[in-house]
């Protein structure tokens, strides 16, 4: 499971410190993605959660920026100064439940067996429609129950609830004629999609 | 933070963010050990295994299982964090579905604990849509050139298990002499369960 006993103590602070910020799931996965690739690749993955922990505790004015670094160049002796605790940020925003899942009152768009396609959606900021499948066409396999939409979620500009679907491709619609024979899904969000004639 | 060769060592800023941390009373140390030993001890694959060895010796279960996961693993306890809603898929000598999550490494943490560091690898995560057939290969597992494969890449709270094929030569054993078989490898779909 852990390696090294560091590694359980930084899953477990970066897990304490997004519940100290008050942020949600979607904002924690897109504090990884935000984080340098030395950041993201160098520490391994318990690393990456720990410097997740840093961003998010250093944005919500938790933590100053440098706090940990000082810290940790005086647990090692040497003399340095560590900066004072800034005034923290109050985040405005809640989730209407526990969990991801959620209940709407909409009828899913799109059925079993109905062919889709996954939109060429390219802005900044966190999504959960990789690059692969866009403007591919697939076949919608499994309605899945409504859940939080992380697009909105993760920058905390609302839950907009909505269908999942798992989406089913071809391998070789997504790279060619040449791949390798087999079968893809994947879940994409209700707003991720189009009908496809 | 620090770009330059003196770079501090992970433990050693996990250990200033828990000082840190704790000196203000916003973390309680006994809290930090608590959610360390529940990963350690409780959350693991060998929730998974009891799953799969119910299923392999309950036909009505298995049915249930693959009708509608979630309410079946909710029945032995298993949903909570990062297993919401499961949906149960099963391997056969004509069928091979292997699981992962290309954004990131979301996966089933009640049924089989935190990820193993290949399922994590940005290697892993971005062949196996491209080459499952060669990635399996290379990973051991070689399958039949008539086997369908289906990968899942899970990229939404939807969480997948995989019901891997009993082997031969287990049938007189019982569903708890089949658990220690069942790996967590082979419930992700990167490899077949040996009778051992």
């Amino acid at each position: 499971m852990f390696s090294e006993a560091w590694e359980g103590r930084a899953f477990a602070l970066a897990l304490l410190s997004n519940r100290l910020a008050k942020w949600n799931l979607d904002a924690f996965r897109h504090a990884l993605e935000r984080l340098s690739p030395t950041d993201y690749l160098d520490d391994g993955y318990f690393g990456r959660w720990l410097n997740g922990a840093e961003l998010i505790l250093t944005e919500s004015a938790i933590l100053a920026p440098e706090a940990i670094e000082a810290r940790a160049r005086n647990l090692r002796g040497e003399q340095t100064r560590e900066p004072s605790n800034p005034l923290p940020v109050s985040l405005d925003y809640a989730p209407s439940a526990e969990g991801s899942l959620r209940t709407v009152d909409a009828q899913p768009a799109f059925a079993v067996g109905e062919r889709v396609r996954a939109k060429d959606i390219s802005r900044p900021g966190h999504s959960r429609l990789p690059r692969y499948v866009r403007s591919h066409v697939g076949v919608v396999d499994l309605v899945q129950p409504a859940s939080v939409l992380p697009d909105t979620n993760a920058h905390f500009e609302g839950e907009n609830p909505q269908y999942v679907y798992t989406v089913r491709f071809d391998s070789r619609d997504l790279w060619g004629a040449d791949a390798e024979p087999f079968a893809l899904t994947i879940e994409l969000f209700e707003s991720y999609l189009e009908k496809a004639a | 933070m620090s770009e330059s060769a003196d770079r501090i060592p992970a433990s050693l800023r996990t250990e200033a963010l828990e000082q840190l941390l704790t000196e203000r009373g916003l973390v309680d140390p006994k809290v930090l050990d608590t959610i360390i030993t529940t990963y350690e001890t409780y959350v693991g694959p060998l929730n998974g295994a009891k799953v799969v060895a119910k299923a392999w010796t309950d036909p009505s279960y298995r049915r249930w299982l693959l009708d509608d996961g979630t309410a079946a693993i909710r029945e032995l306890g298993y949903l909570g964090v990062q297993t919401e809603h499961v949906v149960v898929v099963e391997n056969s000598a004509t069928s091979h579905h292997v699981v992962v999550c290309t954004l990131c490494s979301c996966y089933p943490w009640q049924l089989l604990g935190l990820p193993p560091s290949w399922y994590k690898s940005p290697v892993y995560r971005a062949r196996i849509v491209r080459e499952p057939r060669e990635v399996l290969s290379e990973m051991g597992l070689e399958l039949a050139d008539d086997v369908q494969i289906t990968v899942h890449d899970s990229t939404s709270e939807v969480r997948w298990l995989v019901l891997p094929e009993r082997p031969a030569g287990t049938e007189n054993l019982s569903e708890e002499q089949l658990v220690p078989l069942i790996t967590r490898e082979a419930m992700v779909g990167v490899a077949k369960v040996d009778a051992r």
